[in-house]
């Protein structure tokens, strides 16, 4: 009986924040949102270079098999990197290219497949993905296929505007993988609050696709299973930093002739955060262990931790703000990087209403939507 | 992460399972603590299991324990298997979970031989006197006074919060035996029988009205002659003492609530208003789900703390936020209860089509005297920001 992490887990993690500490800090962050400020058409937070890094660190390829070229750990362990890339609120495509699709794609099997893996594993490639419409659909998005071309509208499009590839979910079950760079294809830049992210609507008349897989059901559910997870690791990733930074803040901050966290109305606040973000930490490392070892138990898992950590998320990303007072709401002190972030991913892969309602109907309380 | 407890614990949880299938019938009705002759049934059950090693286990044999060595793994499978049958492991009462565990840290060989055997069958019911009516979260204020008569302490004062204090043979109490000293250094950690001449109690009525085994009191203490030889400790290290057993209490008071889950959703499957059940109202199932949630937190959270135990290592602020998460955590799930009840939800005390025999009111009373009890949730989150995060205390005012 072991809850906890592994000592390769421990040593991944410090591998991983160390490099962030030292190459991807909040003033890099800050110049990658202004080249993007300064591109509307374009602008792509994701910076490739960080993600040939990442590759070096063997991040990209966390959950490829290691026939290509992958270290094919386990979902935990991609949790474990969400966390510390959420902590440092780094601009990149892990929850996409390092996570879902690498799941369904290992899934699905087959060769294209394993040439796309060991160019994720590698860091010579990135994904995209075009699933929204999946669990939410609106502006009458939706896409087809027609004779061996997709046509429609995908909206909420995650990581596309600078990946090579982009995995499409059709209806029913369907995946289909198109080049990012196809003709009839028009990626349009949706300008979100979260500057750390890339978001795009894909306009697709006719574009050719590169494969189709018409029997993808089970690779669909588990890729939004782990993306899940793993987007709630982000999530809490995020949380932790900026409970830290309300906590350091706190104690040097100083009014009235005292340190602002002597004061009960503000280290209350600081308690309340921690005694709601701790739980939901665990919540989440067994969600992701289960993957490996109560299958079974994954699905409602996977629910509960994006729900929970999304519900706490949203009060802390709030409350750590106001504990900075003032200077918490200006750009200068960085918080909002954190705070936007923790807001867009509450509702990337499924907002907590839409989870709780999957999470009643996985165990019969709900008629199946 | 590893889950698995291992074979070895498995043939272990095959015992408990067998003797708990074996000895379910002997289980005493609720509600028998009574006299000590009425208690005999528990009393024989209490022994029971004390005799097989499912209560008292790590107790050593001569003061009426089971003998083994400690084994944190085959704390939680008894727990979980006695749990799972509906019966109780052992009795859940402020003797055990308080006393026995302080008298095992500080108590003298006479008082050990004497009082820890009889509170673990259940022939000594226990009282705890802490709180006064002018010490409540400042506990160390506290002006119940034992003054020095020769060989006896002669005790004068007042207690309030007393759970069960009629029903109990004896009583642990803080009072202050040294004037003199500091406010944290003039307190002895004392056992007093209830039916000393000058220890009185009064029934102290709650808001969950007539509780019947839960009772709540105050014990008024008037010249009550007790020997120098009932003192726990040192004169004078009462407080230091008691902290060890503030910190049982804290692990006791610690329900994550799986137990009403379960039957809150039976509850929601069944209730019907305007002829459709709860569970299919989309308002209260998400609220239903969202409780779900924090319920499997914690769940997981006592998993990761169990583990921090076993490898003895620090879980750090994590280790401080249990109750303050449970107990507000089960007041809101007998919130969410009542609100599926709607106007019925006040119906009480047995009355015509009262719910689940008046479960959730009872437990939404309860869970808010937790929230409460035990420190209070603001004195929680002070010992959270401050132990665990390293916030700065409050200054001290300036002395006048």
């Amino acid at each position: 009986m072991d809850f906890g992490l592994s000592e390769d887990q421990q040593m991944l993690e410090e591998t991983v924040r160390s490099f962030l500490r030292d190459q991807v800090p909040i003033t890099r962050v800050r110049d990658i949102r202004d080249a993007c400020d300064k591109d509307r058409e374009n602008g792509c937070p994701n910076d490739r270079a960080i993600w040939s890094q990442l590759a070096e660190l063997g991040v990209t390829g966390i959950l490829v098999p290691e026939s290509q070229g992958g270290s094919a750990l386990a979902p935990l362990d991609a949790a474990i990197v969400a966390q510390s890339l959420g902590y440092a609120a780094t601009p990149t495509p892990f929850v996409t290219s390092g996570v879902m699709v690498p799941v369904a794609l290992t899934h699905l099997g087959g060769s294209e497949a394993e040439g796309w893996l060991s160019g994720i594993a590698g860091g010579e490639i990135t994904f995209g993905v075009a699933v929204t419409e999946a669990f939410s659909v609106r502006e009458e998005a939706g896409v087809n296929l027609a004779g061996g071309q997709i046509s429609g509208k995908a909206m909420m499009a995650m990581d596309t505007l600078n990946a090579d590839f982009i995995l499409v979910m059709l209806g029913a079950g369907k995946l289909a993988v198109i080049r990012a760079d196809a003709a009839g294809l028009t990626k349009n830049r949706l300008i979100t609050t979260d500057v750390t992210r890339c978001t795009a609507e894909l306009i697709l008349d006719g574009v050719a696709t590169e494969i189709v897989y018409d029997d993808a059901a089970d690779p669909i559910k588990r890729m939004f299973e782990v993306g899940r997870i793993v987007l709630a690791a982000d999530t809490f990733g995020a949380c932790e930093s900026m409970i830290e930074q309300s906590v350091r803040y706190a104690q040097e901050r100083k009014q009235f002739d005292r340190a602002i966290g002597s004061f009960q109305a503000v280290k209350h606040m600081c308690a309340e955060m921690i005694a709601d973000l701790e739980p939901a930490r665990s919540l989440i490392w067994y969600a992701a262990h289960s993957c490996v070892a109560m299958p079974e138990e994954t699905p409602l898992m996977a629910c509960h931790a994006l729900a929970h950590i999304s519900e706490i998320g949203r009060e802390i990303a709030s409350v750590s703000t106001q504990v900075h007072g003032g200077i918490g709401w200006t750009d200068e002190q960085n918080l909002h990087f954190w705070f936007k972030r923790i807001g867009a991913a509450r509702h990337m892969l499924g907002g907590p209403e839409y989870l709780r309602r999957c999470a009643a109907e996985l165990q019969g309380l709900a008629a199946a939507s | 992460m590893d889950l698995e407890f291992g074979q070895q614990y498995e043939d272990f949880r095959q015992e408990v399972k067998h003797f708990v299938e074996n000895n379910k019938p002997k289980k005493p009705a609720q509600g028998s603590l009574g006299t000590l002759e009425t208690r005999s049934a528990l009393v024989d059950w209490l022994s029971l299991q004390i005799e097989h090693g499912y209560w008292a286990r790590t107790i050593p044999k001569e003061y009426g324990g089971f003998g083994a060595e400690p084994d944190l793994l085959q704390t939680v499978i008894m727990d979980e298997e006695f749990n799972k049958a509906g019966i109780p492991r052992g009795m859940s009462a402020q003797g055990p979970s308080m006393l026995v565990p302080t008298l095992l840290e500080h108590g003298s060989e006479e008082q050990r031989k004497a009082y820890i055997g009889k509170t673990m069958r259940g022939e000594i019911m226990w009282c705890q006197g802490y709180s006064e009516p002018g010490s409540g979260s400042d506990l160390a204020s506290l002006q119940t006074a034992g003054t020095d008569d020769g060989d006896d302490i002669l005790i004068n004062g007042q207690k309030i919060w007393t759970s069960s204090a009629d029903k109990s043979e004896m009583i642990f109490i803080l009072v202050r035996t040294e004037p003199d000293a500091k406010k944290h250094a003039g307190i002895s950690y004392i056992l007093a029988p209830m039916d000393t001449p000058g220890i009185e109690v009064q029934p102290l009525r709650t808001m969950s009205g007539n509780l019947g085994e839960n009772s709540f009191n105050q014990v008024f203490f008037t010249d009550a002659r007790v020997p120098k030889t009932n003192i726990v400790g040192k004169r004078g290290e009462g407080w230091k003492i008691a902290n060890t057993t503030l910190k049982h209490e804290r692990n006791s008071l610690n329900s994550n609530g799986e137990g009403s889950m379960v039957r809150l959703m039976k509850l929601m499957t069944r209730e019907k208003v305007n002829g459709v059940t709860a569970m299919d109202s989309p308002i209260l199932r998400d609220r239903l789900m969202a409780l779900q949630g924090r319920v499997l937190a914690m769940k997981h959270h006592s998993m990761r703390m169990l583990t921090c135990s076993l490898k003895d290592e620090s879980p750090g602020v994590a280790g401080l936020i249990a109750k303050l998460q449970n107990c507000q955590l089960n007041f809101d799930m007998s919130a969410l209860a009542i609100d599926v009840m709607g106007e019925l939800g006040g119906l009480y005390d047995h009355t015509k089509y009262e719910r689940d025999r008046g479960y959730w009111q009872t437990h939404s009373f309860l869970s808010l005297g937790l929230i409460i009890g035990g420190g209070t949730a603001q004195i929680q989150k002070n010992i959270i920001s401050e132990r665990g995060l390293g916030m700065p205390r409050e200054p001290k005012p300036a002395k006048a």
